[in-house]
């Protein structure tokens, strides 16, 4: 099957890459741009563990085709730090120890930001509403919570 | 970084710092299996068994190997033949032989140039199958009429006349069980059956793997055990174990589905016969449940005997497990070990079987076996102090373990905690939580052995003064955090002058994997063994500087110094400055161990959960959640709190929702994880945590071990908790909204 030839712009980056039809935006952006910090956990939009946005929204890149991506912008958690400066919701996840093994975290990192883009002060119960499409097998999600929680209540405190 | 209250005593142990991974996992640069790409390399599929038993007739893969761009396929024929044991059941579990026995059996491999190139091919190999009788449920095996699995696997402990899948048969115990029943004012008996759970981590198992025609190869594995994947894939492959290279990636959960092979030996015999290439392997998540993982199912009796007051007389169980297809895959004489490990029992008697049944090997899940022996007796524990007018609490706190009891399992138990955990979770306010309508509370206590096993590890001096260890315990959830806590402690330097790398098979001795809670225990007790093996030449080179004796240099807060005012006048020299010099005055300094560890310690807990029943749909929400345990020492209590959290929810989805469904057919019908549903942030509310520390006498540090005693409360614990908010006891997992909407209208009825 004939490839197709794919622009856009990720974490900010304009790319090109070459798509076979069959391929999701989660494989592109791992196997042909090398930027494997998205996981596949399950490959039918069950787990969460490959979220990323598309022009804003967020969205599980193994349910989305790469050749979908022609002029999108997509964010992944490789652009979620600004340079070496870490986003509050990475430090905060490190600083409540909300990872064990981290292979989830990626998936989190980018729809718990895009929960605080939309709403700067979520309840606990929005926090795990919100995430009820990602899982961890490791946490028990209570520090994975608590850590949402204070990212967003440090980043309300500094605007 | 504040130091919690009751670690006072260090200058660390107990704090809470950043992991020296975190940085990695939080940004997307930490590499998992399926993250290693090499030059030239190939991309692999599995075509797997539709069958849950079928003769395997005929497998053509011309079509498949016609493709431009495939350059391999195997078969069981490209494997050594004459394995025995475990060996071959590794090698059958990877690869089936004449017969496909469950579905999702592995049958051939390809490789191709690229992924979608391979899954062409795999559709294109075709497979000819006599499909043959089978049978899935454990005690539709047991029954001597049950379709026959395997011939011939059943081991020595099998008496003659056994019905045929039956494979191994335990027991032992101890006391005069007639007369302990007898001396019993109530005596009641069960029986329970869970069904069987996947670990569910979220990383499928992947590899890239690279084998040549010399037998010399390498492999990026997510695995919780380098040399147990070298091991084990050198005996199926049949090549030199020191001919192949493991180096672990960052490991996504392993939860003791990662301590064994499943796909590796495929990618190694195709990069084999691919000439050498490097082949990468990563596996779908319906791979991962139908033929990964799981854990045994159990059917289980339990009788017991108790006075009015609360105290056990005697105690019987008997459990029937099966491990899929395969000899010694069920925890059944663990589950046995377990059972009764809580309490003080003057007489018991453990008897159980394994069975086989088509479905995938079982593999180790988190305190295997324990979770589904406590949820059977401590089921019954509950409903005989219900009876009673007991409270559960108290009950267990009567007949708690101590130090010098005689365990249920045999040995003597030295210092535990058991005791101080129910005093502990009698003192929390989540037992005072007034209940409503539809609501009830459940207690259960949860018992793990904890494991040492064979150990190696490095420590080497740099030459500014920091620290590296080479571990061979993969991190699972934060290890790299506690080595580097202990080593600094050991030490008397900074947290963050110490770099654990987790390191490949080459560069230590042998190493059990990161399982039975080991790596805190083991690793940590041979770490700290390390560095002081390297204060000892540190001091040496003191010495030798200040023209003193060895002895009259003692090493304090990161520095040798003079061990009083006799062994003469000299500043401290602090590690950096004998780091700084060490070129001169001797070479290299290093430390390093290598033990069988001994001196575990087992860790008890005690679960309290209050739920509430929906009584129209059957659906229970879990209101609040309170884990107990004792760490013996808690060397980075936020890891700690993680695993009594984590093990807590995986008990809860265990209780409440996961199982593996099968179809008439013999057929998984739940491989997604749409299907096979682990909670889930909406399901939970936060998990409280109590860390009891009864330091344990055989670690330096006091450390026991907290993976995985955490899972085996919530299983009894939630179904005590329905039972007391439906007034229905139900005696089967899991809890699922049909079951226990159906209860409450037995009860209805009834």
């Amino acid at each position: 099957m004939s490839k197709i030839h794919v622009s856009a712009v990720v974490n900010g980056d304009p790319v090109d890459f070459l798509a076979d039809p069959r391929e999701s935006l989660l494989d592109c952006l791992r196997d042909q741009l090398g930027l494997t910090g998205s996981k596949e956990g399950c490959g039918t939009g069950d787990c969460g563990a490959c979220s990323v946005t598309v022009d804003g929204v967020l969205v599980c890149s193994c349910l989305v085709l790469g050749v979908e991506a022609e002029g999108k912008a997509i964010g992944t958690v490789e652009g979620i730090s600004q340079g070496s400066t870490l986003h509050p919701l990475q430090r905060k996840f490190i600083e409540h120890a909300a990872l064990q093994c981290g292979f989830c975290t990626p998936g989190i990192l980018v729809a718990a930001k895009a929960l605080l883009d939309q709403n700067a002060s979520p309840t606990e119960t929005e926090v795990r509403y919100w995430l009820a499409g990602n899982l961890c097998r490791c946490t028990g999600y209570d520090k994975i919570v608590r850590a949402v929680m204070d990212a967003a209540s440090e980043m309300r405190e500094a605007v | 970084m504040a130091k919690d209250e009751r670690t006072t005593e260090f200058r660390l142990i107990g704090t809470r710092p950043n992991r020296p991974d975190g940085l990695d996992k939080v940004t997307g640069r930490a590499r998992y299996g399926a993250d290693m790409t090499l030059p030239g390399m190939l991309f692999a599929a599995v075509v797997r068994s539709p069958h849950a038993h079928a003769r395997i007739l005929k497998i053509d893969a011309s079509a498949a190997l016609a493709l431009e761009g495939v350059k391999a396929v195997v078969t069981r024929a490209d494997f050594p033949t004459g394995l025995t044991g475990e060996d071959w059941n590794l090698q059958e579990n990877s690869m089936a032989g004449d017969v496909a026995l469950y579905d999702g059996h592995a049958v051939a491999a390809v490789a191709a140039t690229s992924r979608l190139l391979a899954e062409d091919a795999a559709k294109l190999i075709k497979v000819d199958y006599e499909v043959l009788p089978h049978v899935i449920d454990v005690d539709d095996a047991i029954r001597p009429d049950a379709p026959v699995v395997r011939t011939g696997a059943a081991d020595h402990s099998v008496p003659a006349g056994a019905p045929p899948n039956v494979v191994k048969c335990v027991d032992f115990g101890h006391g005069d069980i007639e007369a302990g029943f007898a001396a019993a004012d109530l005596v009641r008996e069960q029986t329970y059956k869970t069904e069987a759970t996947h670990q569910g981590y979220i990383e499928p198992h992947a590899c890239v793997a690279q084998l040549g025609a010399d037998g010399k190869g390498e492999m990026w594995v997510c695995t919780q055990g380098q040399w147990y994947i070298r091991r084990m894939c050198a005996a199926v492959l049949g090549i030199d174990a020191s001919g192949l290279r493991v180096t672990p990636s960052e490991i996504g959960g392993g939860f003791g589905g990662k301590t064994i092979i499943f796909m590796e030996p495929l990618a190694l015999a195709l990069s084999r016969k691919a000439g050498g290439r490097p082949v990468k392997l990563v596996m779908s998540r319906s791979d991962v449940l139908r033929a990964t993982g799981p854990t045994a199912s159990a059917s289980m009796d339990v009788k017991l005997g108790m006075t009015k007051d609360g105290k056990l007389t005697a105690a019987k169980v008997n459990f029937r497990m099966q491990g899929g297809a395969f000899l010694g895959a069920s925890p059944v004489g663990e589950a046995l070990s377990c059972a009764l490990a809580c309490y003080d029992i003057p007489a018991v008697q453990h008897d159980g079987v394994e069975v086989l049944a088509n479905r995938p090997k079982a593999a180790a899940y988190r305190a295997p076996g324990s979770p589904m022996a406590a949820f059977a007796v401590e089921s019954l524990l509950d409903e005989m102090c219900h009876e009673l007018g007991l409270d559960p609490l108290d009950v267990r706190l009567k007949n708690a373990v101590h130090e010098g009891v005689k365990a249920s399992y045999g040995p003597t138990y030295a210092k535990i905690g058991l005791v101080e955990v129910l005093e502990a979770t009698k003192a929390h306010p989540n037992l005072l939580a007034k209940l409503g309508p539809n609501q009830g509370r459940g207690i259960a206590s949860g018992f793990w052995f904890n494991h040492g096993g064979e150990t190696s590890v490095s420590l080497a001096i740099g030459e500014d003064g920091t620290v590296t260890v080479s571990a061979g315990t993969p991190d699972i959830g934060g290890s790299r955090a506690s080595l580097a806590l202990m080593v600094a402690e050991t030490l008397g330097i900074e947290y963050e002058a110490v770099r654990v790398n987790i390191v490949e098979t080459g560069a230590l001795g042998v190493n059990e994997p990161s399982h039975g809670s080991r790596a805190t225990f083991a690793t940590g007790k041979a770490a700290v063994e390390a560095a002081r093996q390297a204060i000892g030449e540190m001091c040496r080179r003191a010495a030798k500087e200040w023209g003193i004796e060895e002895e009259a240099v003692v090493w304090k807060d990161g520095a040798a110094m003079p061990a009083g005012p006799n062994a003469g006048k000299f500043p401290p020299m602090t590690i950096a400055e004998i780091g700084a010099k060490m070129g001169g005055t001797g070479g290299p300094i290093s430390g390093h161990h290598e033990t069988n560890a001994e001196g575990v310690g087992a860790s008890f807990g005690a679960h309290v959960v209050d739920v509430e029943v929906d009584p129209e749909t059957g659906r229970t929400t879990i209101l609040r959640y309170l884990v107990v345990q004792d760490a013996g020492r808690a060397i980075h209590p936020a890891y700690v709190e993680g695993q009594y959290q984590g093990g807590a929810v995986q008990g809860i989805g265990w209780a409440l929702n996961e199982e593996y469904v099968y179809g008439a057919n013999g057929r998984l019908q739940n491989a997604v994880f749409l299907d096979y549903r682990i909670p889930v942030a909406s399901d939970l509310p936060m998990i409280d945590t109590v860390i009891v520390e009864v330091p344990n006498p055989g670690h330096p540090y006091g450390v026991r071990g907290v993976g995985e005693t955490g899972i085996t409360p919530p299983l009894p614990a939630i179904a005590n908790a329905v039972a007391m908010a439906t007034g229905a006891r139900i005696r089967s997992l899991p809890l699922s909204p049909p079951k226990v909407l159906a209860a409450i209208k037995a009860k209805g009825r009834g």
